[in-house]
């Protein structure tokens, strides 16, 4: 025996119980709006308005999903290695440090086509060697890495305001912030794209790492799925005893797996540092490494899920804005909520639906049900 | 004629392409003991999903004493009184035997009023059909027979009058297998209907008053046990004869393949498992380790194969020594001509959620074969898969199938073909066809002896004294983690059986 409940066509898993997750949480979310006097079809216009309806609004949903693709996929490279990695949050916010060094430095003396390719470097060793830690703790004293990796956080944040309050400062500046970087540390923004396809936008934060952070969701899946490394990462993520049998060390994949996480974590510090603000201020990652969680679950870890979701999410924070700009019963505290309750419901209650879903499909057509879904992710 | 308490019929069930089941029709008599047998893959498992209501047939009738019974979850069954013993055990490990029992079936709000209620009734239920089990262990300290007699008492429990076991003696001691045959027979002496699945013949015999043989999905014969045979039933179920018992020459032993001495190893826990033992396995013979489970044969495996550390002793492969300070690399062992069949093949030996072609490299995944440069070189590790599959009769023949949904001897083909076709020195195999049907014990001794007979050294565990005596050369009997007596192939069963028991081990310490 194998699974009680025999498994739905790929389509279904995929698509359908996703969507019938998403639709449930706005609907609940819809209740809420209700509650505080709002009209709730108008709330949705607005929201999907602001997030998609004028070139403005897709770029800065597409600027926030760059960031939400980066801490998704390194939520998801973990978990490939049965690996529950929190600490993606610290793991970004230390890597601004990277990049502060690497923009401080050579802004006045490269362009940003050279510093670009140096910050990443520096963002993901950063990332990378904040991760070791707790990923070596992990594998040779048995210390729980979703416990260490949360007080990396914390660390990681008591850094970077000691950081930022001193040492990176300007002195004579008043904000917790390092200066502002000049041209050889912008990074040119994407815009333009948008634009071809005849839309306007005013000014918005879209840039280049978002090409960037799609290259990584191809070379994520590259690494799951067709190399050695990923190989052995997922047997050990499967079944640590069938790895150690296979002669896979329990050491080196557990720091590698998590160093390539903690790496593409770093990265995503790129996105809001060089792109939008110039600077490397106090909590720019405002909880980033956190919805990538949700992003990884609900992109069942596989990057073209993950990049999906992450445009979800973006267009849950930008239209979200939106929502609590035109409607003012509907506070920001509002929008998380009803981010919650989507992480609610595509991410921890993913399965709630699934029985039903299979019932409904068996009773059309007994034989879909049990069809493997044979086609696993993407292999 | 006495009344049916199950009637099966036209059910059929396919999982995409693959016809598990087909036209099934079957009648089982209440009060009776009725066994199924057939090939890995015949389609028992999920014939009995859908009388438990795991799978729904996608036609067919079911009727329940009589009546037409619509069975679409595991809840309807047990409102039908059919309950199911799994081969893997659904048990709550840090729960008592009580709390297990009651789970899902709790009578009240408040546990106590369940607990006391629950507790008469096991006593009651343990009394009637001798199910001795302490209601307030804890399951995971249980050895796997008792922890399986509280899977019985739990579909008891839920008032059971109908029970499937699904290969129970699989993980077995002889001993418990007997108790567990002896709480068969009263629950069938209370009136209680038991459709038991086994590999094992002679246990069909033993024990059943009908039988039923499937091939490829489809029910090819009922025979009443008394009229039958072992060769019938075996035949029944290949669709040819069968070797029951594998021929072979005499062995060639040559030079010295792997040498153990003085060998000490400890489980987790500090209690020591294997206790100095010594041994050699030569080129070109078979030595089997006889003994009853959990007497060290598992921890002498993973120590030789490099997944254990080792307190004290040496192991030399081809004269060269391993190192046991757990440092050792299974991965080195294997370029140094080591293959190693574990015993568990679902948690160590396979990752089910693979698909096969993956699992067809595990272990091997650093051969050049399979790699271009970091890349897992997909179009040669498949090919080889179905190289395999073709070799070994893996069925379904699908390299892109998920190892989960092959049946359980096909598994153990997937492994077997995996460590044999390296082409190894010295092969080492625990449990070689637990799980598996006669045709495959037939291959997979085929294949042992054929290995064997290239000048291979094979070191064979096997809790079966059928197989250990038609595969070995030599048998070395293992009791208390020591090896208690040195016996050739000839020796009878009995004279095994009292060594296993540790017999003769006693009397000399006298
Ligand atoms: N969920 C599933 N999806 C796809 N194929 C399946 C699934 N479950 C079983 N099968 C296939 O159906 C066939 C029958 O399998 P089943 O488990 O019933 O065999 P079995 O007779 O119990 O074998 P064994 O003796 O090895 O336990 C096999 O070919 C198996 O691979
Ligand atoms: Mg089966």
């Amino acid at each position: 025996m194998s699974t009680p409940y025999a498994k739905l066509p790929a389509w279904a898993d995929y698509g359908l119980i996703p969507l019938i997750n998403l639709l449930v949480a706005f609907i609940v979310a819809g209740f809420v709006v209700v509650l505080v006097g709002e009209n709730p079809f108008r709330a949705a216009i607005i929201l999907v308005e602001g997030a998609f309806g004028k070139g403005t609004g897709i770029a800065f949903t597409l600027f926030y999903a760059t960031t939400f693709i980066f801490t998704g996929l390194s939520v998801a490279v973990a978990a490939h290695c049965g690996l529950f990695n929190i600490g993606t949050e610290g793991q970004a916010y230390i890597a601004g440090l990277g990049i502060a060094i690497v923009c401080l430095s050579f802004d006045t003396v490269l362009p940003w086509w050279l510093t670009f390719p140096l910050a990443i470097a520096a963002s993901a060793l950063v990332g990378a060697l904040w991760a070791l830690i707790p990923a070596y703790l992990q594998a040779k004293r048995g210390s729980h890495i979703v416990i260490t990796t949360i007080m990396f956080n914390f660390i990681a944040a008591s850094i970077m305001v000691y950081l930022l309050v001193g040492p990176l400062k300007p002195a004579a500046s008043q904000a917790p912030q390092t200066r502002n970087f000049l041209a050889g540390a912008e990074l040119p923004k994407l815009n333009w794209i948008i634009e071809l396809f005849g839309a306007k936008i005013r000014s918005a934060p879209l840039n280049v790492t978002f090409l960037l952070a799609l290259v990584m969701a191809f070379l994520v899946w590259l690494l799951i799925w067709r190399t050695r490394l990923g190989y052995e990462m997922r047997t050990y993520g499967h079944s640590p005893k069938a790895a150690r049998y296979a002669g896979i060390s329990e050491t080196r994949i557990i720091i590698t797996a998590m160093m390539i996480s903690g790496a593409l974590a770093g990265m995503m510090a790129l996105n809001p540092v060089m792109g939008d603000q110039h600077n490397v201020a106090i909590d720019f990652v405002s909880g980033a490494g956190f919805v990538g969680i949700a992003v990884a679950l609900m992109g069942r870890l596989h990057p073209i899920g993950i990049v999906l979701a992450a445009i979800l999410f973006g267009m849950l924070y930008q239209g979200g804005a939106e929502l609590a700009f035109e409607m003012p019963a509907i506070s920001r505290d509002m929008i998380v909520i009803i981010q919650g309750l989507v992480i609610l419901f595509a991410g921890a209650l993913e399965h709630m639906f699934r029985p039903y879903v299979q019932a409904l499909f068996a009773s059309f057509n007994p034989r879909s049900v049990g069809m493997e879904a044979v086609k696993e992710k993407g292999a | 004629m006495a009344q049916a308490a199950i009637e099966l019929n036209g059910i059929n069930k396919s999982f995409g392409a693959v016809r598990a089941n087909r036209d099934i029709n079957l009648e089982i008599t209440r009060g009776t003991i009725h066994g199924i047998v057939g090939e890995n893959g015949a389609g028992k498992s999920t014939l009995m999903s859908i009388l438990y209501g795991f799978y729904q047939a996608d036609s067919g009738e079911i009727r329940v004493g009589g009546k037409p019974a619509s069975i679409k979850t595991p809840n309807d069954a047990i409102a039908l009184g059919i309950g199911m013993v799994h081969q893997h055990f659904m048990l709550v490990d840090n729960f008592s035997v009580l709390e297990n029992v009651i789970l899902g079936a709790e009578s009240d709000a408040l546990l106590k009023k369940s607990i006391a209620k629950a507790r008469s009734e096991l006593n009651r239920l343990e009394r009637e059909y001798g199910l001795d089990v302490d209601p307030d262990a804890i399951v995971e300290e249980l050895p796997v027979g008792l922890q399986q007699r509280v899977e019985i008492l739990k579909a008891l429990y839920r008032g059971a009058e109908i029970l499937i076991l699904d290969e129970p003696t699989g993980v077995l001691t002889p001993a418990e297998a007997d108790h567990l045959f002896r709480i068969l027979r009263q629950l069938k002496e209370q009136g209680k209907t038991v459709v038991l699945i086994t590999h094992k013949l002679r246990e069909i015999m033993a024990i059943t008053d009908t039988v039923s043989v499937m091939r490829q999905g489809t029910m090819v014969a009922t025979r009443e046990t008394k009229k039958t045979t072992v060769e019938e039933l075996a035949e029944l179920m290949v669709g040819r004869r069968v070797l029951l018992r594998v021929e072979k020459g005499e062995a060639a032993a040559g030079a010295v393949k792997l040498s153990v001495k003085n060998l000490t190893v400890r489980d987790t826990r500090g209690v020591t498992m294997v206790d100095d033992i010594s041994f050699e396995v030569r080129a070109g013979e078979i030595v089997g380790i006889a003994g009853v489970a959990g007497n060290g044969q598992s921890e002498l495996l993973e120590a030789i194969s490099g997944i254990r550390r080792a307190v004290s002793g040496s192991v030399m492969l081809d004269g060269k020594p391993i190192d046991l300070t757990g440092a050792a690399d299974p991965g080195e062992l294997r370029d140094r001509g080591l293959a190693h069949v574990p015993e568990d093949r679902h948690h160590v030996g396979l990752v089910l959620a693979f698909e096969e072609n993956e699992n067809s490299i595990l272990g091997y995944h650093d051969d050049p074969r399979y790699l271009k440069g970091p890349f897992l070189n997909i179009d040669a590790i498949r090919d080889d898969a179905r190289d395999k599959i073709a070799k070994y009769d893996i069925r379904p023949g699908d390299c892109r199938l998920k190892t989960a949904n092959f049946s359980g001897g096909n598994q153990q083909k997937i492994v077997l073909a995996r460590e044999m076709e390296q082409d190894p020195g010295v092969l080492i195999v625990g449990q070689p066809t637990r799980g598996v049907d006669v045709g495959a014990i037939e291959f997979i001794h085929k294949r042992l002896i054929a290995m064997r007979d290239q000048g291979k050294a094979v070191l064979v565990v096997s809790v079966e004294l059928d197989e250990i005596r038609s595969l070995s050369d030599r048998i070395l009997v293992m009791f208390a983690g020591r090896i208690v007596g040195e016996r050739g192939p000839e020796t009878t069963e009995g004279e095994l059986g009292l060594l296993m028991a540790g017999v003769e081990h006693q009397e000399a310490a006298l």
